[in-house]
Protein backbone atom coordinates (compact mmCIF):
# COMPACT_ATOMS: atom_id res chain seq x y z
CA UNK A 1 0.00 0.00 0.00
CA UNK A 2 1.35 3.27 -0.98
CA UNK A 3 0.59 7.00 0.65
CA UNK A 4 -1.47 7.88 -2.13
CA UNK A 5 -3.88 4.50 -1.19
CA UNK A 6 -3.95 4.58 2.30
CA UNK A 7 -5.39 8.38 1.41
CA UNK A 8 -8.12 6.46 -0.37
CA UNK A 9 -8.96 3.48 2.05
CA UNK A 10 -8.93 6.38 4.85
CA UNK A 11 -11.52 8.48 2.83
CA UNK A 12 -13.62 5.37 1.87
CA UNK A 13 -14.02 4.37 5.76
CA UNK A 14 -15.17 8.16 6.77
CA UNK A 15 -17.79 10.71 5.44
CA UNK A 16 -17.40 13.52 6.61
CA UNK A 17 -13.65 14.82 4.91
CA UNK A 18 -13.17 15.24 1.20
CA UNK A 19 -10.31 12.95 -0.31
CA UNK A 20 -8.63 16.33 -0.69
CA UNK A 21 -8.84 17.40 3.24
CA UNK A 22 -7.76 13.73 4.32
CA UNK A 23 -4.71 14.02 1.64
CA UNK A 24 -3.83 16.88 3.77
CA UNK A 25 -4.10 15.22 7.24
CA UNK A 26 -2.05 12.00 6.16
CA UNK A 27 0.60 14.89 4.90
CA UNK A 28 0.31 16.58 7.87
CA UNK A 29 0.53 13.59 10.47
CA UNK A 30 3.85 12.25 8.17
CA UNK A 31 5.41 15.71 8.65
CA UNK A 32 4.68 16.53 12.33
CA UNK A 33 6.26 12.71 13.41
CA UNK A 34 9.39 13.49 10.97
CA UNK A 35 9.48 17.15 12.65
CA UNK A 36 9.60 15.64 16.12
CA UNK A 37 12.50 12.61 14.92
CA UNK A 38 13.95 15.42 13.02
CA UNK A 39 14.28 17.35 16.49
CA UNK A 40 15.17 14.25 18.63
CA UNK A 41 11.81 13.79 19.95
CA UNK A 42 10.25 10.04 20.57
CA UNK A 43 6.84 8.93 18.68
CA UNK A 44 4.51 7.01 20.90
CA UNK A 45 1.30 5.19 19.31
CA UNK A 46 -0.40 2.98 21.65
CA UNK A 47 -0.98 -0.40 20.21
CA UNK A 48 1.41 1.12 16.86
CA UNK A 49 4.55 1.60 18.33
CA UNK A 50 7.07 4.13 19.18
CA UNK A 51 9.88 5.98 17.08
CA UNK A 52 12.69 7.16 18.83
CA UNK A 53 16.53 7.53 17.35
CA UNK A 54 19.37 5.24 17.57
CA UNK A 55 23.05 6.94 17.59
CA UNK A 56 25.28 5.32 15.17
CA UNK A 57 29.27 5.20 16.20
CA UNK A 58 31.72 7.11 14.05
CA UNK A 59 33.54 5.20 12.07
CA UNK A 60 36.42 4.65 8.84
CA UNK A 61 34.62 3.79 5.89
CA UNK A 62 35.43 3.52 2.21
CA UNK A 63 34.51 5.25 -0.98
CA UNK A 64 33.42 1.94 -2.78
CA UNK A 65 34.46 3.46 -6.15
CA UNK A 66 38.06 4.31 -5.37
CA UNK A 67 38.96 2.31 -2.33
CA UNK A 68 39.71 5.54 -0.55
CA UNK A 69 38.90 5.68 3.28
CA UNK A 70 36.53 8.35 4.53
CA UNK A 71 36.37 9.64 8.41
CA UNK A 72 32.47 9.12 8.77
CA UNK A 73 30.98 11.01 11.96
CA UNK A 74 28.59 9.40 14.44
CA UNK A 75 24.82 10.65 13.52
CA UNK A 76 21.46 9.25 14.45
CA UNK A 77 19.04 7.02 12.64
CA UNK A 78 15.69 6.25 13.19
CA UNK A 79 14.37 3.13 14.47
CA UNK A 80 11.02 1.49 14.83
CA UNK A 81 9.70 -0.76 17.58
CA UNK A 82 6.58 -2.36 17.05
CA UNK A 83 3.26 -1.94 19.52
CA UNK A 84 2.00 -5.20 21.42
CA UNK A 85 -1.04 -4.77 19.19
CA UNK A 86 0.49 -4.44 15.89
CA UNK A 87 3.07 -7.57 16.79
CA UNK A 88 0.06 -10.07 17.80
CA UNK A 89 -1.84 -9.04 14.64
CA UNK A 90 0.80 -9.75 12.41
CA UNK A 91 1.23 -12.88 13.36
CA UNK A 92 -2.28 -14.20 13.13
CA UNK A 93 -1.95 -12.65 9.89
CA UNK A 94 0.58 -15.84 9.44
CA UNK A 95 -1.32 -18.45 11.48
CA UNK A 96 -4.67 -17.71 9.00
CA UNK A 97 -2.36 -18.58 6.02
CA UNK A 98 -2.07 -14.83 4.29
CA UNK B 1 11.92 16.17 25.73
CA UNK B 2 8.44 14.19 25.72
CA UNK B 3 7.31 11.96 23.21
CA UNK B 4 4.66 12.67 20.25
CA UNK B 5 1.15 11.22 21.14
CA UNK B 6 -2.10 10.65 18.99
CA UNK B 7 -3.27 13.70 20.87
CA UNK B 8 -1.03 15.86 19.47
CA UNK B 9 -0.99 14.88 16.32
CA UNK B 10 -5.31 15.65 15.97
CA UNK B 11 -4.43 18.73 17.78
CA UNK B 12 -2.15 19.92 14.80
CA UNK B 13 -4.70 18.46 12.29
CA UNK B 14 -7.45 20.84 14.22
CA UNK B 15 -5.11 24.06 14.31
CA UNK B 16 -3.40 24.01 10.86
CA UNK B 17 -6.49 22.23 8.27
CA UNK B 18 -9.67 23.29 10.40
CA UNK B 19 -10.97 19.88 11.28
CA UNK B 20 -13.00 19.99 14.34
CA UNK B 21 -11.99 17.69 16.94
CA UNK B 22 -13.70 14.62 16.74
CA UNK B 23 -12.57 14.49 12.79
CA UNK B 24 -8.90 14.69 13.69
CA UNK B 25 -8.89 12.18 16.40
CA UNK B 26 -10.91 9.90 14.10
CA UNK B 27 -8.03 10.78 10.94
CA UNK B 28 -5.32 9.85 13.43
CA UNK B 29 -7.03 6.48 14.50
CA UNK B 30 -7.55 5.56 10.74
CA UNK B 31 -4.26 6.35 9.72
CA UNK B 32 -1.97 4.09 12.38
CA UNK B 33 -4.91 1.09 11.95
CA UNK B 34 -5.60 1.13 8.40
CA UNK B 35 -1.22 0.79 8.77
CA UNK B 36 -2.09 -2.13 10.75
CA UNK B 37 -4.57 -3.70 9.00
CA UNK B 38 -2.67 -3.87 5.80
CA UNK B 39 -0.01 -5.16 7.63
CA UNK B 40 -1.50 -7.27 9.01
CA UNK B 41 -2.89 -8.97 5.06
CA UNK B 42 0.89 -9.32 4.78
CA UNK B 43 1.12 -6.40 2.62
CA UNK B 44 3.91 -3.77 2.64
CA UNK B 45 2.57 -0.22 3.49
CA UNK B 46 5.20 2.35 1.63
CA UNK B 47 4.88 6.21 2.63
CA UNK B 48 7.35 7.75 0.45
CA UNK B 49 9.50 10.36 2.14
CA UNK B 50 8.52 8.86 5.67
CA UNK B 51 10.03 5.31 5.16
CA UNK B 52 8.58 1.91 4.53
CA UNK B 53 7.10 -0.96 6.63
CA UNK B 54 8.08 -4.22 5.67
CA UNK B 55 7.18 -7.58 6.82
CA UNK B 56 10.01 -10.72 7.32
CA UNK B 57 8.56 -14.43 8.01
CA UNK B 58 11.38 -16.03 10.89
CA UNK B 59 11.73 -19.44 11.20
CA UNK B 60 11.24 -21.46 14.64
CA UNK B 61 14.96 -21.05 16.50
CA UNK B 62 16.56 -22.70 19.40
CA UNK B 63 16.14 -19.66 22.39
CA UNK B 64 16.71 -19.98 26.00
CA UNK B 65 14.71 -18.52 29.23
CA UNK B 66 17.40 -15.83 30.38
CA UNK B 67 16.02 -16.23 34.32
CA UNK B 68 15.89 -20.17 34.42
CA UNK B 69 18.51 -21.13 31.65
CA UNK B 70 16.05 -23.43 30.17
CA UNK B 71 16.12 -24.49 26.33
CA UNK B 72 12.18 -22.94 25.05
CA UNK B 73 12.33 -22.71 21.03
CA UNK B 74 11.49 -19.44 19.81
CA UNK B 75 8.25 -20.04 17.50
CA UNK B 76 8.19 -18.89 13.98
CA UNK B 77 6.88 -15.91 13.41
CA UNK B 78 6.21 -12.59 11.08
CA UNK B 79 7.78 -9.55 12.30
CA UNK B 80 7.44 -6.11 11.12
CA UNK B 81 10.21 -3.61 9.99
CA UNK B 82 10.82 -0.09 9.80
CA UNK B 83 13.29 1.28 6.58
CA UNK B 84 13.60 4.68 6.79
CA UNK B 85 12.99 6.79 3.21
CA UNK B 86 15.97 8.40 2.30
CA UNK B 87 14.55 12.05 3.79
CA UNK B 88 13.83 10.70 6.76
CA UNK B 89 17.17 9.54 7.27
CA UNK B 90 19.02 12.92 5.64
CA UNK B 91 16.86 15.23 8.23
CA UNK B 92 17.33 12.85 11.15
CA UNK B 93 20.75 12.83 10.51
CA UNK B 94 21.08 17.03 11.14
CA UNK B 95 20.40 16.15 14.54
CA UNK B 96 23.19 16.79 16.92
CA UNK B 97 21.84 15.30 20.27
CA UNK B 98 23.45 15.53 23.73
CA UNK B 99 21.25 12.42 24.86
CA UNK B 100 21.33 9.32 22.75
CA UNK B 101 18.19 7.69 23.27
Amino acid sequence: MTKSELIETISARQSQLSSKDVELAVKTILEHMSQALAVGERIEIRGFGSFSLHYREPRRGRNPKTGDTVELTGKYVPHFKPGKELRERVNLGLQAGL
Amino acid sequence: MTALTKSEMAERLFEELGLNKREAKEIVELFFEEIRACLEGNEQVKLSGFGNFDLRDKSQRPGRNPKTGEEIPISARRVVTFRPGQKLKARVEEYVGTDPQ
